[in-house]
This record gives structure tokens, sequence and C-alpha cells, in this order.
């Protein structure tokens, strides 16, 4: 556990060097700051020492001495204000860059990984723990810098005095801080599982929250509240635990002062007791000195339990940042000219290793041609976009891309030559306009109403409030699925690229328009390798070839007119749409 | 702020002892210079070392009961600000859970989530410093300012002067900060969108290669964040310099009075050192004031944010008296809807009447109208106009609760939990056994589905269900629509990506249900509703056709239209 609390502690410190120019300037201001801080009571004391009694007072020197006090102060302010500022700047530069490379890590995580994550755990993580690793930060270097600064001026001063007595309480309050150490180790594992335990109840909030209209729906309210607060009691009791024995370093550490403070006291009053140079007078100073020397100590140790917290906060940061990523794409990575022939040889592929699900997987597909999908629910038709999409990599086996394997090819070019239509509409919060060309950004507005126009959306677009400028997503204007599915059919009709694969593309379009659609699709298809997974019969019986998937296989290759003599699965299935 | 301070309630003992204990521990360390100053005085003048001994042994035993009341002051302060934070995340849990449809529609869930989280942590920072902050900071300044006037009244004036000048500070820049604070959290909601999104979009995203565009309009966000932070950091970091310039102005004008004084023989040195000192020790309390400020002000912040959530009016929440068991008669009589903020009506004028266990068949175009009507039965959204009627009662005097228990419905997008495939089920009926739960699987055509899985009721499911496929993920919805054995049944386009056979099964699979619910069948599919007893037929948020197949296919353009598509005349005849 220490081992990985310094490990976090070394990738901050890697992260905040780029900052070094701002960090020493922090440093040297809070130095000079710290430094005028200590000169002004002496200025004081001075102008004290002039005010002997009455009638013999040196005004002029006095007010020689104020002004000099008075310079000192603005100094001290500018100072102070300028290391805030710096250390503002520093610590939100630096979360900044951590939820940036967190983010960026994300883009290049492999599908499986983020599949099996809760998202909300992921959003806790960027957002959340990031936030609190940046309220540590900034007290720690608001704090710091100054406390040791202090403990460095004052220290000096006391050696100046006595230095016997003086190293009694360095080699004393250090103590404190191998007790603060002691508890922070203790309470590190303790705020560990409350950003875990965090993390978890995000994930249910965010779950909860982005289906709240099923939880409705379904009566569900009370079981979702239920099961939020079984995770809240939980945060609640590792909560008080963590903040509670944390807090504990404070009030310990000063009591070791006291213990420091009591020892000074007698030692240096049987000091003085047994004569010597050591007067009374040194001793009130000295005691003085003590207790100024102290508080920064009580301050940092203050700052060291807030630092555990910022650390167990940014470690599952770090631990999402070294997740390995995708296999990255090869160096002497081809980019083929796509003319749209696929070649799949012997592929096999599992979710989980104990449930094969493809095997040994064989098709040969000609450019243009058009393939149907065909087969009950679950049998991998979205496993093979998946695949071909290197969503996910094979376990065996090869694709072939007009004979360039698909792990050769970079997934940019890959991707950018297969156009998809998914079940699963997604849609980006953001105008119709930019979904529309979200893979083709520089796209006229002729060019983008000419693929809603193809794509039948033009017309519902136009009745929307602010037509192709209505905001969609979170808080905009809700679609239905058909209309979001029309949209997703538009992206793809503005990029017109070699292959297409339309995942039960038109489900939720109403058949009228989907003929429609369909005329716009054939010319779309016409010259593009296509893959279809479609129930509806016009669809398939257009295909070139019908492939009849069942538990992962091809169980039947085909045409239409050839599966249905062959009286197979395929004719099985054909018949059943009219069966009742 | 106030109206998330009744939380608070219930910790009063805890908001009360925690700062007097801290009161204590600030009295004990008090009392040391005390203890020093007779040590000085009795010991060592009279060369009394037992006596030494002993007055350190006291402070040691001050040193102990002062630690005792700081662990005490620290326990009640984490106590109350943890179990506030802890009421207040479930108060928010509860009241978004009692949002409207509509409701939900207008707020967007990023900043639901953010202020659930992140503001909801630093109103429980706030309040935990607060607690053990507040009194002893004042208690030290007013303290110092009495002191200080039983030296000199006049002088003391002073510090009566800065006080006030000091608060002005402190609220001025407290009043400036807060909307600036306000401003990043928002900005934070920016940020906690994007996340989301992104990982919602995975898919689509990495298709299109959007992956560097994605990060750079992240960056977008986080530089939006940064300088927000940055702008409201500025002029909080004013607080500390402000006071301690103040302060120490102060302190000049304290030396310059004084020296006038001392010359005139009003003061003894000595005076001036003393009143010196009680300056510095108000200039120590005010930095750590000013830190717990800041916090405060965040928290106050973040604490409007989850107070205007918790002050919306949840309409959902409101509950109707008739709270009896339905027979499953569905009414309409004249219902208009309007969703908010739309601009015209998305349902005008609808009027039907269905009989308990009759199955009812709503088909037309993308956008006509159809998901829009079904869920009014439920009261998802309620009619702008017209009544909708359950067993010849107004939805609208149902208790929505009771109503929806006996409702099913299959949404149009399939979604399952996080947990157990049985969990999932369950939410149909929480006391369901596992063979009412077989038999629903049954009817949903989804038996080979759940016997397929490793551990069949207990496999998990992954969020969203992202590890099954879409028609599996579709009827276990169905599935668990029908454990709670429902007195009507909404199945919104919700046989899209089941094929023609296992839809066809389904519908059989209904129909010869033991208690058969009134079933509305929502769909494109001409084949799906054929057989159903009333067909609505539905365009651009109008009733065009109303009866059954044979009647519309007779009388209805719009109906004719969309079977010829799916049924070819051909492929008619030859079936």
């Amino acid at each position: 556990m220490l081992k990985k609390k310094d490990d976090t502690l070394k990738k901050v410190l890697f992260r905040l060097r780029r900052y070094w120019a701002a960090l020493i300037m922090s440093l040297i201001l809070a130095t000079l700051n710290v430094a005028i801080s200590l000169y002004i009571p002496v200025l004081v004391g001075q102008a004290i020492d002039h005010m002997v009694g009455p009638g013999s007072v040196d005004m002029a020197a006095v007010g020689q001495i104020l002004l000099l006090v008075a310079v000192c102060i603005g100094a001290a302010a500018l100072f102070q204000w300028l290391m805030s500022i710096m250390n503002d700047w520093v610590t939100y530069r630096v979360t900044k860059d951590i939820r940036d490379e967190a983010f960026r890590h994300i883009q290049a995580l492999p599908l499986s990984y983020l599949d099996a994550h809760p998202h909300g755990d992921l959003v806790s993580r960027v957002v959340s723990d990031v936030d609190t690793f940046a309220d540590g930060l900034l007290m720690g270097s608001n704090q710091l810098f100054t406390g040791v600064m202090t403990i460095l001026g004052t220290l000096i001063l006391m050696l100046s005095i006595c230095w016997q007595i003086a190293l009694v309480v360095v080699v004393l309050t250090p103590l404190s801080l191998l007790v603060a150490n002691f508890i922070g180790k203790k309470t590190f594992s303790m705020f560990r599982l409350q950003t875990q335990t965090r993390g978890e109840q995000t994930a249910v909030i965010n779950e909860t929250i982005g289906n709240l209209k099923v939880v409705k729906a379904f009566g569900h309210e009370n079981a979702s509240m239920a099961q939020f607060d079984e995770v809240n009691d939980r945060l609640e009791k590792c909560s008080l635990r963590a903040i509670f024995f944390s807090s504990l370093v404070n009030p310990t550490t000063r009591f070791v002062y006291s213990l420091v403070y009591a020892g000074v006291a007698l030692v240096g009053a049987l000091m003085v007791i047994g004569g010597g140079v050591f007067t009374i007078g040194n001793l009130t100073s000295f005691l003085n000195y003590a207790n100024q020397y102290t508080k920064p100590f009580n301050e940092i140790s203050g700052v060291i339990t807030e630092l555990q917290n910022a650390m167990a906060c940014i470690g599952r940061v770090f631990e999402t940042i070294e997740e390995p990523i995708q296999k990255p794409d090869r160096e002497d990575a081809k980019v083929p000219e796509v003319t749209g022939a696929l070649r799949i040889k012997d592929l096999s592929f599992s979710y989980r290793k104990d449930r094969p699900l493809i095997r040994d997987l064989d098709l040969n597909v000609r450019p243009g041609q058009r393939v149907a999908i065909v087969g009950p629910t679950g049998c991998g038709k979205t496993t093979f976009i998946n695949l071909l999409m290197r969503f996910y990599e094979p376990d065996g086996g090869q694709i072939l891309l007009d004979g360039v394997d698909t792990q050769d090819i970079p997934r940019g070019a890959l991707r950018h030559s297969v156009g998809m239509v998914l079940q699963d509409t997604w849609l980006r919060s953001g105008t119709i306009r930019q979904n529309i060309a979200m893979g083709r950004p520089d796209a006229s507005d002729d060019e983008v109403i000419n693929a809603a126009m193809q794509a039948h959306a033009h017309s519902f677009i136009k009745r929307l409030p602010n037509g192709y400028d209505t905001m969609i997503g979170e808080t905009g204007v809700e679609l239905s699925q058909g209309q979001k599915q029309l949209l997703c059919i538009a992206r793809v009709m503005l990029c017109l690229p070699p292959m297409l694969f339309l995942d039960e593309a038109t489900s939720s379009i109403d058949t009228r328009t989907e003929m429609r659609i369909q005329k716009a699709f054939n010319t779309m298809m016409e010259g593009r390798t296509s893959f279809i997974v479609a129930h509806r019969l016009s669809t398939i019986q257009e295909a070139d070839i019908i492939l009849v998937m069942r538990s992962g296989q091809i169980v039947e290759q085909g045409d239409h007119v050839t599966l249905l003599k062959k009286n197979g699965f395929y004719a099985q299935l054909y018949k059943s749409q009219f069966a009742h | 702020m106030k109206r998330i301070m009744e939380y608070m309630k219930g910790y009063g003992k805890e908001c009360i002892l925690g700062p007097l204990f801290k009161l204590l521990e600030a009295s004990f360390e008090l009392m040391i210079p005390l203890v020093v100053a007779q040590i000085v005085d009795k010991g060592i003048v009279g060369g009394d070392t037992g006596y030494i001994v002993k007055m350190c042994l006291l402070m040691v035993l001050l040193g102990v009961v002062g630690l005792i009341s700081a662990v005490t002051a620290q326990y009640f302060a984490a106590k109350a600000a943890v179990g506030f934070s802890t009421r207040l995340r479930s108060a928010l849990m509860r009241k978004l859970l009692g949002m409207s449809y509509s409701q939900v529609d207008t707020l967007g869930s990023s900043t639901m989530i953010t202020r659930m989280t992140s503001d909801v942590n630093q109103v429980q920072n706030g309040v935990n410093l607060t607690l053990r902050l507040l009194l002893r900071s004042p208690f030290v300044v007013f303290g110092a300012m009495i002191m200080a006037f039983t030296i000199d009244a006049e002088l003391a004036l002073i510090f009566a002067a800065v006080i006030p000048l000091l608060s002005l500070v402190v609220f001025g820049i407290m009043l400036i900060t807060m909307p600036m604070y306000k401003r990043v959290q928002a900005k934070l909601d920016g940020v906690t969108g994007a996340v989301r999104e992104n990982l919602s979009g995975v898919r689509v995203l990495r298709a299109f290669c959007k992956e560097s565009e994605e990060i750079h309009s992240f960056e977008e966000r986080t530089d939006a964040l940064v300088s927000s932070q940055l702008s409201a950091g500025r002029v909080s970091a004013l607080m500390n310099p402000l006071t301690y310039v103040l302060i120490n102005l102060a302190v000049v004008l304290l030396i310059h009075q004084g020296a006038l004084r001392v010359d005139s023989g009003v003061l003894t040195q000595g005076m001036v050192i003393a009143l010196y000192n009680y300056m510095s020790q108000i200039l120590v309390e005010l930095v750590k004031m000013a830190n717990l400020i800041i916090t405060m002000t965040k928290a106050v912040a973040c604490g409007d944010r989850i107070g205007a959530i918790l002050e919306t009016d949840t309409s959902d929440e409101l509950r109707g008296e008739d709270g009896r068991e339905i027979c499953g008669a569905v009414e309409f009589r004249d219902v208009y809807a309007k969703y908010a903020g739309a601009a015209g009506e998305s349902l005008e004028q609808i009027s039907f009447r269905v009989e308990p266990g009759q199955t009812v068949g709503v088909i037309g175009g993308t956008g006509a109208g159809k998901t829009s009507l079904v869920n009014l039965i439920p009261r998802l959204y309620d009619a702008s106009r017209g009544t909708v009627l359950v067993d010849g009662v107004d939805v609208q005097q149902m208790d929505v609760r009771r109503l929806r228990s006996q409702i099913g419905i299959v949404p149009q997008k399939a979604v399952l939990f996080r947990g157990t495939i049985r969990e999932n089920l369950r939410w149909g009926r929480a006391d369901a056994t596992d063979q009412d739960l077989w038999e629903a699987l049954e009817v949903a055509q989804a038996r080979e589905v759940v016997k397929d899985k490793p551990g069949e009721l207990d496999a998990m499911i992954e969020q969203g269900g992202s590890d099954l496929s879409g028609g599996q993920r579709q009827r276990l919805t169905i599935a668990r629509a029908l454990v709670r054995k429902p007195k009507i049944l909404i199945m919104d386009d919700s046989a899209s990506a089941l094929d023609h056979a296992t839809d066809a099964k389904l519908r059989m699979a209904i129909r010869d249900m033991h208690h058969r619910p009134t079933t509305f069948i929502v769909s494109q599919r001409a084949a799906s509703v054929r057989f159903a007893d009333m067909i609505l037929v539905l365009d651009d948020g109008m009733l065009v056709g109303k009866g059954s197949h044979e009647e519309l296919l007779a009388a209805c353009p719009v109906y004719q239209e969309i079977y010829y598509s799916q049924f070819p005349r051909e492929v008619r005849t030859d079936a």
C-alpha cells in the first residue's frame, strides 16, 4: 500500500515537472513573503524600543520605521497574492493535464474494457477524484511552502539564542511528523475505500439517472432508492472513518508540541535556577519561538492528511491511465485501395474464454456484393461488426480486406472505409447538422441537406423549431427512436464509404418511409460491398449472398432462391414470417 | 442554501457539541501562558524545583485534556458533516426519482450527476471545516478585542474599527466569488457531460474516427473549466493579502498612536507590547478564517445548486386517491398531448375504447405519435386536454404508483441494468418466485437466452446489457414486464429486433396467457398488429383509422399503404 502511494507521488511529481519554473517562482515568493512577515515584528520591536517613557519618545525615528513597515506590508501582501495565483495556476493546469491525459487514454482503451466497466465509475474518476486531488494539491502548495519557510526562519532565530535547547526542539518536533505519517498511512487505505465507494455510487447514479424513464415506468423508484441508500450508507460509514481518523492528526501532533513545550519549560527553568548565562528573558523569548516554530508543523501535518486523500483519489485516475491500451496500429501499416473485397478465414472469437461464440468462420465476398445476414436473435450478427470494425480483436483466423489482413490496416483507415448504422442509435448532443456531418465535418450545407433528403429525414428536420440548427441531446429536443435512426442513416449517406454495415438499420422506421429509404439505400449500395442484418423479406430477397447464422456459425450460404430450394433452416425462417 | 439546511436537523447535538469542545480545547491552550507565568514567578524566582516539575506536569495534563476535547470535537464535526451529506444525497436521489418524464427531459443527466457527487462533496467539506473552526476564530478575535479594551479603551477603538472593515472584505469577496464558483461547477457539468457522452457513444465515435476530435473538444471544456477556476481563484486569493494589509496597517496606526500616548505618559511600553500581541493573535486567526471562508463560499455555491433541484416541484409525487385493482378497460376521450417546449401538439383528438383482455395494435409512421399515445396510459406524461380512463376512472385521479404497478411496459429502448438476470426480472415484481420468472421468460421467448447463460438466472448482465444482442435484450425486457402479471401490457415497438418467427411465437404466447392482459402492441410491422382485436392507425398525431385488419384494409388508405408496402400483393398470394 505504501509502495503504491510512493509511486503515485512520483507520478504526480512527474506531471508537475512541466511547471518547474512556476513552482520555483512560487517558492521564491513564499520565501520573500515569510522573510518580510518575520521582519515586520522585528521592525515593530525596534519602534517600541524607541518608546522609553513619557517625554522621551523619538517620534521621528518611530515614523521612519513605521514607513518602512508600511512598505513591507505592501510587498508581503503582493508576494502572497502572486504566490496564490501561481499555485492556482499550477494546480488547475496540472489537473487539467491529468484529466486530458485520462480522457485521451480512454479514447485508446479497448472496447472490451469500456464495455465491462461501469461508465459512472470512470466519470467519477475523471471528474470527482481529480477534483479532490486539486483541492489537496492547492492546500498543500499554499501552506507547505510558507510552512517550511517559516520553520527555517524561526529555527535560525532560535539557534541564535541558545543552541542547546534549540537542539532539543529540533530533535523533538519531527516526532509529530512521525505521528502524522503513522496516522496518514493508516488512513490512506480508508481514503481509498472512500473513493472506491464513491465511484461505485456514481455508477449507480449514472445508471439510474441515465435510464430514469425505465425506472419510473416500472415503478421501481423505491427499489432503486433502496439500492442507492445501501451504497450511500456504506459511503457514510467509510467517509466518517476516513475523515475522523485523518482529523486525528492535528490534535495528536498538537499534543506532541505541548509535550515539547512543557519539556522546554522544564529544562529551561531548571537551567535558570542552576545558574548560568540563561536568563528568564531568554526563556520567555525561547518559549515564544518554540511556539512559532511548531505552528507551521501543525499546518503541515494537516496538509499531509489532505494530501493522503488527494493521493488516494489520483491513484485511481492513474489506474485508468495505466490500463493497457488497444494494440497500436503497426508502424508499417498499409492502407489498401479499398474496393470492398472481404475474405474471412477460420475466424474464431469469444467474449469470454469459457464460452466460444464464433468458430471457424469462412466467407468470401466480392466487391459490390450485397450480403444479408439472417438468423435468430443472438446468433452473432452484432459480434460480426465488432470484429469487422476491430472494436474487438479475433482470437484466431483472419479478416482480409482487399487481400490485406485488417490487423495490418490502421484502425482509422479501416473504419473510414466502412459506414455503419447500428441498432442502438446514438447521436451526440449538438445540432442536427453537426450530427449528420459527423463523418465529414467539412461538408457544405447543401451536401448535408442532400444527405438528409436521401435518408428521408429532411421533412421532419424542417419541422423542428430551428431546423438543421436544432439542438438535440440531453437538454435539447427529444427525437423518437425512428427519427434518430433516420439521422444515423443520413450520417452515413453523407460519407458514402466503400463498404456498408447496416445492423437492423430500419427496425424503428415505418415501412412507408423505409421503402423510400430502401430506394436510397439501393443507390447507395450500388458498387459498394454491403452487409445488412435485416428481418425484412424484401431486403433479404435482393441480397446477392444470404448468410444464415446460428450460434456463431454460418449454417447456410447462398441466394434466396437456392436457399428456399434447399428447404433448410432458411426456408424454415422464411415460412415463419407468415405463420401465425 | 436555506433549503438544504433542513437536512442538518437531527445533528443539532453534534453541531453544538463539536464547536463547544473546540472552544474548550482553545481555552486550555490559552491557559498555558498563565502556567508558564507561574513557573517564572513562583518556581524560578523561589528556586522551587518541585513546583516547576509540578507545573510542567500540569501543562502535560492540560495537553491531554485538550487532546481529548479536540478529538471529541473532530468526531462530532465529521459525524455531522458526513451524516448531513449522506442525507442530502439521499434526498436528491429521492427528488430525482420523483421527477416526471418532462422534467427529466429538460434538466439533463450530467448536471444531476455532478450535483449529486462533486457538489455534495464540497458541501460536506464546508460543513466539516465550519464546525471545526467557525466558533474558534471569532472567539479569539473578539476575545482579543475585549482584552484590548481593558488595556486602553481609546486605542482599542482601532480594533473596533478594523474588525468591521475586515468583515467587509471577507464578505465582499465571498459575495463576488459565490457566482464564480457556481460557474466553475457548471463548467464541471460540461466536463462530466463530455465524458459520459464519449463513453456512451464510443462505438459510433470510433467508427467515425472521432477520437482526436473528441480529445480536442474535451480539452476545450477543461480549458474553460481552468479559466473559470483561475478567475475565481484570482479574487479568492485577495482574501489573505487584504486581511493581512488591513491588520498590519492597524498595527502601524496602533504603534504610531501608542508612541504618542507613551510620550504623553498615558501608556507604558509594556502596554503597547500587549496590544501589539493581541493584534498579532487576530492576524493568525484571520488567516485560518480566510481559508475557511473560501471553503464555505464554495460550499454555499454548491449548496445553492443542490437546493435548486430540491426546490423543483416534482409533479410525479402527487398521488391520486384511487388505489384499487384494475381490470384493464382503457378509454381515450378527446385526448390531446403536447411535450414541454414543443411547438405543436403531438396527439390530437384521440378517442377509442378497449375492453379488458383485448389486443390493440398501434401502427403509424415514424413520429406519428404512437409512443406518445401509450405513454399516457401509465401517466408517464399527462394529456394536455381530454381524459384517459382506466376502468372508467380518469387516470389523473388514480394513485400513480398503484396504477403503474398493474401495467407492464416494454419500452422502445431495451435497457437492462447491471446485476443478475434475476434482479433485472424482479423489477417487474420484487417478490416474484423463480417459477414466476421462468413462466414470464417462457412467454417472452427468452427461456433459451437465459438457459444459455452460465448460472442461468444468476448470470450477470453488464451495464446496459452490452453483453447481449439487441434481440436478447428485448426479450428479457418483455419478460420483465410480464413478471408482474400486468392487467395492461404495453409493448412499445419492442419486438423490432426479433425475427419474425420469434415475434409471432411471442404474440401467440401472450394470447394464450392465463390472465390475458389488455395488450397494446406498438409496431411498424403490419404482421405484428394484424391479428389484434382493434388496430389504431396514427398519422402525424391524428387517429386516421380504427378497426380490425379487414375493415382497415378495406377502408383506410394509410393502413393499406403500410400493409402493402410490407406484404407486396404477389407475396401475399403465395402465403
